[in-house]
């Protein structure tokens, strides 16, 4: 079977889910291959064998890790070099998609990014404009690189062998040229990355204020969810702006969306209309994002979603 | 220091966009066009910089003949000069040949910093000032929420991760993307307005470019769309009035759907 390449997400050898919906992903169309790069291997190994991956590349030169994107492009170009795999895939992040950017200049193929969906002849399913138009693309020269947004697939255990092999890289002067000299962790608590998060709860207009957010993070931690908020939320300085879900923000599609007090301008929908249920409190009736609703409840978001969470509170015991 | 800021037009944020049956690509005919919202942090940005060293900025943006009216507001901004890449055999161009066209046009003019927004409101795909970097060999310093470039050959920016921001420097000439809310972009003035009028705008070509026309357009594009269709309407959801119970409904919803 064909070989496929997947780059792994993982933060000291703890493989993200994301690298685990990739690797079930491309079981779909051929032979996973993990491409590891950085330290913690060890941990890691075992992970990516049970969900299938056949081979698993390991690059843990600190040059890799210590550059902005370029020499993860080069790794992978000497890679498809090597091994001549059928595709790459990536996960659709802002430095994924970067990588995926510069390794199509590279070996000259043909880059699809933000991918929810790959066929069995490598044609890959997109959601633009906001959700409202689906898109099958292929790429029609080179090794395809798709990029595919977290929460496309449901990661599916299938154990295979996980031979290891040790990648040494030659890196060129012009991919060491941006180098990272620190790294700042902001607090961000306990919740769960926005865009990968299985769960998000958000918060708009009509949470009033910076306090109001309160009951919107109070729901969000009853349901181990990610906390998202409104452009118009953000743009009023009531929750941080790296939580913006939309066009101009971040692009969520987790299994159940939240939103309350949101009235679902395109801007907002654009960012969240893939999500797979979505839950609306809004107590204005002929709020656009009732359309998007499985389930909506026109009302006050003060009364119902504190009542929610407790509800969810008691019913988790 | 010598500036170039990259700029797009796009469909107005707020409008509804549709693909061309015919070409498969944004139909651009159909509405307004703005500049990118996010290329205005970029324009702030390269003037801020520009004020601060006694630099030039030149804005480039390539597409349709309209996008003079988006090299016009950077114009009108304070940028000095304008760069319009113009020509029939880009229309349809993907990433990889939008980002060889800038590269070509760029590649020997001598550019200190090239500037981007991080991504387009229209492709969204943030994959254009990678891939310039790319080709020009020069370091990438993308997705900054902040840029120190005093002018002595070096540019430090702060790169906004997953956990907060890494720090990364490089040394000039360099690619830099920013971020939406790094500054707070100026509105142009009438004084700004009016002087823009009177700014150079210089039309190039693919040929005066040097770029072979067989290798940028929709025919040149590496990958396809082989199919669009709209998406299937959601299914009408149930939705009820509060009468006190709101929460508890939510909650028996989301039991029912085995989210709790």
């Amino acid at each position: 079977m064909a070989e496929i390449l997947v780059l792994v997400e993982h933060v000291d050898g703890s493989v993200k889910k994301t690298a685990l919906e990739l690797l079930t992903l491309a079981r779909s169309v051929g032979q996973p291959s993990a491409v590891f790069v950085g330290d913690g291997i060890d941990n890691a190994a075992a992970t990516l064998a049970e969900y299938g991956a056949e081979n698993i590349y390991v690059a843990d030169a600190a040059e890799l890790t210590g550059h902005v994107v370029a020499p993860k492009a080069e790794l992978l170009a000497q890679l498809v070099a090597e091994k001549s795999p059928a595709a790459v895939l990536i996960t659709s992040t802002a430095e994924g998609k970067e990588i995926a950017g510069r390794l199509a200049i590279k070996i000259n193929s043909g880059v699809i990014t933000d991918a929810v969906g790959i066929s069995e002849d490598l044609v890959a399913t997109q959601s633009i404009f906001g959700g409202s138009t689906i898109v099958h693309s292929k790429v029609t020269t080179g090794t395809p690189i798709i990029t595919v947004r977290p929460n496309s697939a449901a990661p599916e255990a299938a154990p295979a062998a996980g031979n290891r092999a040790d990648v040494t890289v030659a890196l060129s002067e012009k991919a060491t040229s941006a180098k990272i000299v620190d790294r700042v962790e902001q607090e961000k608590g306990a919740r769960p990355e926005l865009t990968e998060a299985a769960v998000v709860v958000s918060g708009g207009r009509g949470v009033g204020g910076a306090e109001g957010f309160e009951v919107i993070e109070k729901l969000a931690d009853s349901l181990d969810a990610a906390v998202g908020a409104s452009r118009a939320a953000t743009d009023a300085g009531w929750y941080p702006h790296q939580y913006q879900v939309g066009q101009t923000g971040k692009t969520v599609s987790p299994q159940l969306y939240i939103a309350s007090g949101i009235s679902g301008a395109i801007q907002h929908r654009a960012g969240m209309q893939t999500s797979k249920t979505i839950v609306v409190v809004n107590k204005d009736p002929e709020a656009p994002i009732f359309e998007l609703a499985d389930y909506g409840v026109v009302g006050d978001l003060f009364a119902v979603v504190p009542q929610l969470s407790e509800e969810i509170s008691k019913r988790k015991g | 220091m010598k500036i170039v800021v990259c700029v797009k037009q796009v469909p107005d944020t707020w409008s509804e966009k549709k693909l061309d049956p015919a070409t498969k690509t944004l139909d651009r005919a159909s509405v307004d066009g703005v500049m990118n919202e996010l290329d205005e942090y970029a324009v702030e940005e390269a003037l801020k910089i520009a004020e601060a060293t006694s630099g030039e900025v030149t804005v480039l943006s390539m597409g349709p003949e309209q996008s003079t009216e988006t090299i016009r507001k950077a114009l009108s901004m304070g940028a000095d000069a304008g760069i319009h890449v113009l020509d029939d055999a880009l229309a349809g161009s993907d990433a990889v040949a939008t980002s060889l066209a800038i590269a070509t046009v760029l590649g020997d003019r001598g550019v200190d910093l090239i500037i981007f927004g991080s991504e387009s409101t229209d492709a969204r795909m943030s994959v254009v000032p990678a891939m310039v970097a790319e080709r020009l060999g020069l370091p990438q310093l993308t997705f900054a929420n902040k840029v120190e470039a005093p002018g002595d050959g070096t540019v430090k920016i702060h790169r906004l991760t997953d956990y907060g921001y890494d720090v990364v420097e490089a040394s000039t000439p360099a690619v830099i993307s920013v971020v939406e809310k790094i500054n707070e972009p100026r509105y142009p003035s009438f004084k700004g307005i009016m002087a823009a009028k009177k700014k150079p705008v210089e039309t190039v070509t693919v040929a005066d470019a040097g770029i072979e026309p067989a290798a940028v357009g929709l025919g040149a594009a590496w990958s396809e769309v082989a199919e669009f269709a709209a998406a299937p309407p959601r299914a009408a959801g149930t939705i009820v009035t509060d009468e006190g119970d709101g929460g508890v409904k939510i909650a028996d919803y989301l039991s029912e759907q085995k989210f709790i």
